[in-house]
């Protein structure tokens, strides 16, 4: 059964992301790194990169598809995890902790309220299958 | 629901991820896909392929049969159940289907793809009506294939003694009944194994046997890209109706000298460009299927079969193309990234062996 930790916020495309002093956090869900198998290449924006809300901003390649990652608000992209390069299966292992794959600093922290609660994603989900 | 194999139960318990193939509901993984790729390169696998259609082929004039429906010379095997790989054709050289057929004398033993079952058995029937031929379904029997290069030492520890003898007597390509099964030394992974033909109520027990000696269970996710590194085709995405086998890299399948077998008129005079190559992504990157092809900046066709092999850790693919050469990429989310252009195999045995296209 897929996990969908409380403290965060979801996208309907299977994104989370978490406000961490002032800097948005942003990975895919449990349920995604599920569906998509064993990841095997992650394009990660470019640092300083700036993006709007619902932007392209990277790519997870899994053995199954290639999905495009939205950013979840709009704003600058400050952090990439560059441990994704040499070890993609870090987003299979761990998709809310160490297989997060970038930060933002956005225009707007409140833009945060916007997105799904756990609740509401996990209905989400449910209606997938 | 979808058709179920008799080891559905089997895939279940072990916690597999059930997908629709062909109208059958089949494990693609058990957890992950590149672990049971790498479980096959290094130790040994099983796959369930019960899917796959079965048929004995009875009758006093089989072997005219044979070299009539199949592009592959039956009359070329040497020895007994030996395994013939060929296309079957239409008549105007585009394929059918791929299938292995064992020249295990009468009731012959053909084994093929699920998926073209109907239209398979149809065509079938169609041109036994010319001979003393009949086709009958084998549906009461399950299929293992166990893969690896432990694969034989740990089958013959799962079976009866006369089994694990007449195993050990197989040469590769060649297969046997014993004792109600049917073991031959074939297989889609590029590695030393066998596919075991056996009745359905045996195979649960055989399967847990085989996971107690420690064979792991493989999906059809990893099968994919085990054959896929393995230069294998893949009926359906590789090679259909709308291509000959000489454009899909199966001319040595192919035996035209003498012979009068469906489509070897069309392909006598069919001309065409067109070759199924193999390609290789030097960088970081997926191919995938469907992506176009470019050489020298001109588009000359598309991938067939693309992944992410586990064993070279990089993007490889089949792509049917119109031109190679030294400077060909592929299009990737609007970017051209650049390829290599080699022949498959790509992987043998677990290592790399594949060579640059001479061009």
């Amino acid at each position: 059964m897929a996990e969908f930790p409380k403290e965060l916020k979801y996208l309907a495309t299977h994104e989370w992301a978490k406000l961490e002093d002032g800097v948005v956090v942003v990975g895919i869900s449990d349920h995604a790194q599920d569906a998509l198998g064993d990841v095997v290449f992650v394009e990660l924006p470019e640092v300083d990169a700036t993006c709007s809300a619902g932007d392209e901003v990277a790519v997870v390649e899994s053995v199954k598809a290639a999905s495009d990652i939205y950013a979840p608000v709009s704003g600058t992209v400050t952090e990439v995890n560059s441990n994704l390069e040499d070890s993609p299966e870090l987003v299979n292992e761990s998709p809310y902790v160490d297989g997060w794959f970038f930060k933002i600093t956005p225009d707007d922290p409140s833009a945060l309220d916007d997105l799904l609660s756990a609740a509401d994603y996990q209905a989400v989900c449910e209606e997938d299958h | 629901m979808g058709n179920r194999t008799p080891l559905f139960d089997k895939h279940e318990v072990l916690g597999a991820k059930i997908v629709d193939f062909g109208g059958w509901d089949m494990p693609i993984n058990y957890g992950s896909q590149i672990e049971e790729h790498h479980a096959v390169r290094a130790d040994a696998g099983v796959f369930d392929v019960s899917h796959m259609t079965t048929v004995e082929l009875h009758g006093s004039e089989v072997p005219a049969f044979l070299d009539r429906l199949l592009a592959n010379d039956f009359s070329r095997m040497t020895r007994p159940g030996q395994a013939m790989y060929s296309a079957m054709l239409r008549e105007d050289g585009g394929v059918l289907d791929d299938l292995i057929v064992y020249d295990t004398g009468e009731p012959y033993l053909m084994v093929m793809n699920c998926a073209t079952r109907e239209k398979d058995l149809s065509w079938m029937n169609q041109v036994a009506t010319d001979f003393d031929c009949t086709i009958r379904e084998r549906d009461d029997l399950a299929i293992l294939a166990v893969q690896g290069p432990n694969a034989l030492e740990k089958v013959a520890a799962t079976i009866s003694d006369v089994q694990a003898k007449a195993m050990s007597e197989l040469k590769l390509f060649q297969g046997t009944w014993t004792e109600n099964w049917f073991i031959a030394r074939t297989g889609y992974t590029g590695e030393k194994g066998v596919e075991v033909i056996l009745p359905e109520a045996e195979a649960p027990a055989f399967w847990d046997r085989l996971l107690d000696a420690d064979v792991k269970p493989i999906g059809l996710g990893a099968r994919d890209t085990l054959r896929l590194e393995a230069g294998m085709n893949l009926y359906g995405s590789d090679m259909d109706e709308t291509v000959t086998p000489f454009e899909s890299n199966m001319a040595n399948t192919v035996f035209l000298e003498g012979r009068d077998f469906i489509g070897a008129d069309a392909l006598r005079k069919r001309q065409s460009d067109r070759q199924l190559v193999g390609l290789v992504i030097p960088g970081k990157g997926v191919l995938r299927a469907h992506y176009t092809v470019y050489s020298n900046g001109k588009e000359v066709g598309e991938i067939t079969s693309g992944a992410f092999s586990p064993t070279l850790q990089q993007g490889i693919a089949l792509a049917r193309v119109s031109e190679t050469s030294s400077s060909m990429t592929v299009e990737i989310r609007g970017k051209h990234n650049e390829v290599t252009c080699v022949e498959p195999p790509f992987v043998r045995h677990g290592k790399q062996v594949y060579k640059e296209k001479p061009n």
